[in-house]
């Protein structure tokens, strides 16, 4: 396999435009996050041809086409797995995974999971719209619970995924939140994906306009947004509020909200640790619906980040530890076995 | 003491106990001995679906059947010879496969009341003490005693000095049939060799079981069975599903491809996995995926970015990977997919055979998604045609189907293994530079149509992939009518291409024209082959052919087909090749058809063509 290692040729958003027409509906959420992706990308010092994209099937799946690089327009759900077949042979691609939360947790779950177990070094964009775009607006696993749509003209009597809970469950090693309406938020996120080494799952919240319009626009819309939002940094304390006058604080294993003040300063309130896995469970679990009275404000940003070896580097180090102590393979030895007789 | 020695041809001996007899193992054993020997052989192993099935039940027993000779063998044979039961249920079980006047080996322990109550024996009807058995040679010995008696000094415990009863009914017969024990000894101490007491307490059972024959003044014959006269050259014993390992690997190194092994464990399929997370040092990498789609999937991702990507499984795991075939037919990328059947539908039979998955491969997606098709007829043929198929799939940019099943998965033959350097060619090129004035198009078409294989990491030749129809030469989206039209015809023709660079079909036996033609493709084989010499030996006008390249099919096909007044196609299913045969030929071929989890035996076909031809 022959790839490109000297430093790679500069390139810019435009050089990852393609050719064709991008089909969203107007006023998607994709538009932006595809920005994003192509804004970021060019920085990263990767060359363009070790860059694939691949997806599953839905809205969000046709982001590789977008993309002029290497890319897969795959099967329902099974984005993960072509993704892991690809790592595993080729470790030094960067590859990129774009699913949604049809694709991604409904019919794709399974993969999802397990990808995440094994941690290959990929980057995952979950594009949550919280419903069927592709298939004209059904109930999606992150609606919620009573959703009126076609599929469910009495309300859906599911009971909607905690995504970022099931990922960190699932063994995840980088799960994080951002949203299209935060250009810069996202395309942060996009860079720390990309440099953690392991399995990079980001939650992206994205506007289905005419599906599911303002499903999320209590974070984004800047009356609510900054009393309904939580953006996490690593060491800083967790704030909020319209000029930052709320904090978060643990009594016991119950998240607290604080008024800051004469009695409360902000160091007093929790510091927020990526490392630190109950506690980042704990931030997975700020999922109220905003319309509860004393909910607990969404949280955006980094949850967790553990280092774990990558499953692509635990199979290559089996190749090489048994080419080591028997040498590589001698199809002829290895034709012929162990016990032979010879017919004169 | 004074004994006869007797010259035999042939000996088929079936080994049955409970699954917890190690009789998988005992007749692995002695098959290996008697192929170092240098016999011809063919083994049937039959086991339990269940691990380990209520001991002593008919549901438990465990057989392990082989054909061994001084002639050319090629089934596991009719109906056996010696039977070797270690319980009152492996003889019920068991004693309708047995010719009139053949032997019994019985272990006596086995048959204790509670063995009988288990066996559903009613009380008072011990087939050893009640006469019933009186047209057979009845041996019994207590094995359990006497393997008790030898171990009495060794300091295990009964259970593991019961774990050893095997050893004693492998040496008897390694006595009766005048082998030698070093390959068994030599195996025990590498699979004990750490475990002392073990090593010696199956050492000292083994030649106990030997000896017992020596001096037991019971047996006054033994028997002798010479080589066989096989095509001189170097030979080893292989099984079916390890011949699907090596061919994979050998297509792999001559390709300069590395293998990607991307499956999820089920039987029978399950061994090739195995085999081949044992031989990393050749760049293998097996992944078991979390499901069978994951399998085919992963494999395909392989393969995009330029390795051999390979999946298996057996019919229901085959069933689930039908999209994802779809998919790689959209994405001409090259793909093996090997499909070990066993009895179906559903779950079917799990760990019996049958040849019903063909109407699968042949039609089993959506869409109008041709696939090529082959299929192995032997164990050994297993290599070739798992060959076949990765130079087909590289050659056609397509995903391939292998065919075998759980008859010649889990049987051995006589190998006359090949050189590697004899192999054929598999010529990979993966694309370096643009095609098309400065442009790449990916799916640009060579002389066998197939597209060019384009990997990530190359410089200049981005482009994406996908399951939506794609335009002729841009592989760009398109939803235009008379591009679809073109494209599946185009698909379609590729793969029909395949038949310029597959070998014609030549009969195995008997003539290109003439009264009959018995045409099978795979397990048939050996059961077809006898048949039919046996029928030319008695002057029937009869032949055999069979089929390995399934779609396309060989292009002299119908000319063989027409060259004949009948043609008769026996099949382990309702009768699928039959119908594929009868749509492109029309002809009235003739069904044969058993659907009962076992192979066909050789009666059975030779019956076929005497009714036919008498």
């Amino acid at each position: 396999m022959e790839t490109n290692t000297a430093s790679p040729e500069k390139y810019t958003a435009k050089d990852l435009v393609t050719d064709q027409e991008v089909r969203w509906c107007p006023g998607c959420g994709d538009y932006s996050i595809l920005k994003q992706a192509q804004t970021v990308i060019p920085d990263l010092g990767i060359p363009k041809e070790n860059i694939v994209f691949i997806s599953g099937i839905g809205c969000s799946s046709r982001f590789p086409y977008y993309m002029e690089t290497y890319g897969m327009h795959s099967i329902h759900g099974r984005a993960a797995a072509f993704t892991s077949g690809l790592k595993a042979t080729r470790p030094e691609l960067s590859l990129w995974m774009v699913t949604g939360d049809g694709d991604g947790l409904s019919i794709g779950g399974n993969h999802t999971i397990h990808i995440l177990r094994r941690n290959f070094d990929v980057n995952i964009l979950l594009f949550n719209n919280e419903i069927y775009g592709l298939t004209k607006g059904q109930y999606s696993p992150t609606s919620e619970a009573g959703k009126v749509t076609k599929s469910t003209p009495m309300g859906s009597v599911d009971h909607p995924f905690n995504p970022l809970a099931l990922c960190l469950g699932a063994g995840g090693t980088f799960i994080a939140r951002s949203m299209d309406r935060d250009p810069k938020h996202l395309q942060n996120i996009l860079r720390r994906a990309h440099a953690h080494k392991g399995t990079s799952l980001v939650e992206i919240y994205q506007n289905c306009n005419v599906f599911n319009d303002g499903a999320f626009e209590v974070f984004t819309d800047k009356g609510s947004k900054k009393n309904e939002t939580l953006f996490m940094e690593h060491g800083k304390p967790l704030v909020f509020g319209e000029s930052s006058e709320k904090g978060i604080k643990l009594d016991g294993f119950t998240p607290i909200i604080v008024e800051l003040g004469n009695d409360v300063s902000a160091d007093d309130c929790w510091i927020h640790d990526e490392k630190d896995r109950v506690k980042s469970g704990i931030l997975t679990r700020f999922f109220d619906n905003p319309s509860t009275p004393g909910h607990l404000p969404r949280p955006f940003g980094v949850f967790f980040i553990e280092d774990r070896p990558c499953y692509e580097d635990g199979m290559q180090k089996q190749v090489d530890e048994m080419t080591a102590k028997r040498g590589p393979g001698d199809l002829d030895a290895l034709l012929k076995g162990k016990e032979t007789w010879t017919v004169n | 003491m004074e004994r006869q020695n007797e010259m035999l041809e042939r000996v088929i001996i079936k080994f049955a106990g409970d699954s917890g007899d190690g009789m998988q193992l005992t007749g692995t054993q002695f098959t290996n001995t008697a192929a170092l020997f240098g016999n011809d052989l063919s083994t049937f192993p039959d086991f339990p679906a269940e691990i380990r099935a209520p001991q002593g039940t008919l549901a438990g027993v465990s057989g392990y059947q082989l054909h061994f000779g001084s002639v050319e063998i090629y089934t596991p044979g009719d109906h056996c010879d010696v039977l070797v039961v270690m319980n009152a249920a492996a003889l019920k079980a068991n004693l309708g496969n047995l010719r009139r006047g053949g032997t019994i080996i019985a272990n006596t322990d086995g048959f204790d009341p509670k063995n009988l109550r288990l066996a559903g024996i009613p009380e008072g009807h011990n087939a050893l003490e009640d006469g019933s058995l009186s047209n057979y040679r009845l041996i019994k010995m207590d094995v359990s005693k006497m393997t008790r008696a030898a171990l009495a000094d060794s300091g295990l415990g009964v259970k593991e000095i019961d774990r050893a009863k095997n050893m004693f009914v492998l040496g008897f017969l390694y006595w009766m049939y005048n082998r030698p024990m070093d390959h068994t000894e030599k195996f025990l101490k590498e699979k004990f060799g750490k475990k002392e007491d073990i090593l010696a307490a199956n050492l000292s059972v083994l030649k106990a079981g030997y000896n017992f024959g020596d001096t037991s003044e019971e047996f006054t014959t033994r028997y002798s069975i010479g080589p066989a006269k096989l095509p001189p050259g170097t030979y080893r014993n292989i099984m079916g599903n390890q011949a699907v390992a090596l061919g994979l690997i050998a297509a792999s190194q001559k390709s300069g491809l590395r293998l990607f092994y991307g499956t999820y464990p089920i039987t029978p399929a399950s061994d090739i996995l195995h085999e081949l997370s044992r031989h990393k040092n050749f760049g293998v990498k097996t992944f078991q995926a979390e499901d069978e789609i994951a399998a085919i999937c992963s494999s395909i991702g392989a393969s995009f970015g330029g390795s051999l990507g390979v999946t298996a499984s057996s019919g229901p795991g085959i069933a689930l990977k039908a999209e994802a075939m779809g998919l790689a037919i959209m994405l001409e990328l090259p793909l093996v997919i090997i499909n070990v059947q066993r009895g179906g539908p559903s779950t079917g039979l799990p760990t019996k055979t049958e040849q019903s998955d063909l109407m699968q491969a042949f039609y089993g997606r959506n869409g109008e998604a041709p696939m090529p098709i082959v299929a192995a007829a032997t164990p050994s043929d297993c290599f070739t045609m798992v060959y076949e198929a990765c130079r087909i799939a590289v050659a056609s940019m397509s995903p391939v189907m292998l065919l075998t099943d759980g008859y010649i998965a889990n049987g051995a033959e006589p190998w006359q293994y090949p050189k590697s350097a004899d192999l054929p060619e598999i010529k990979v090129e993966f694309a370096k530079s643009p095609n098309s004035d400065g442009k790449f198009l990916p799916y640009k078409r060579d002389e066998k149509l197939s597209r060019p294989w384009a990997i990530p990491g190359t410089k200049g030749l981005e482009h994406r992939i996908g399951g939506i129809e794609k335009q002729h030469e841009t592989g760009n989206i398109s939803y235009e009518p008379a591009n679809h039209e073109f494209m599946v015809h185009m698909r379609e023709a590729k793969v029909e291409k395949i038949a310029d660079y597959i070998p014609d079909i030549v009969p195995e036996v008997g003539t290109a024209k003439g009264k009959l033609l018995v045409l099978g493709w795979g397990s048939t084989f050996g059961s077809i082959k006898s048949a039919v010499l046996k029928a030319r030996a008695a002057g029937y006008d009869v032949s055999h052919a069979h089929v390995r390249y399934i779609k396309p099919f060989p292009k002299n096909l119908g000319e063989l087909l027409y060259a004949f007044d009948h043609v008769l196609i026996p099949e382990m299913n309702n009768g699928q090749l039959i119908r594929i045969i009868r749509d492109k030929y029309l002809i009235p071929a003739i069904a044969l058809n058993k659907i009962q989890g076992l192979p066909f035996s050789s009666e059975e076909i030779y019956t076929k063509i005497e009714e036919i031809l008498k």
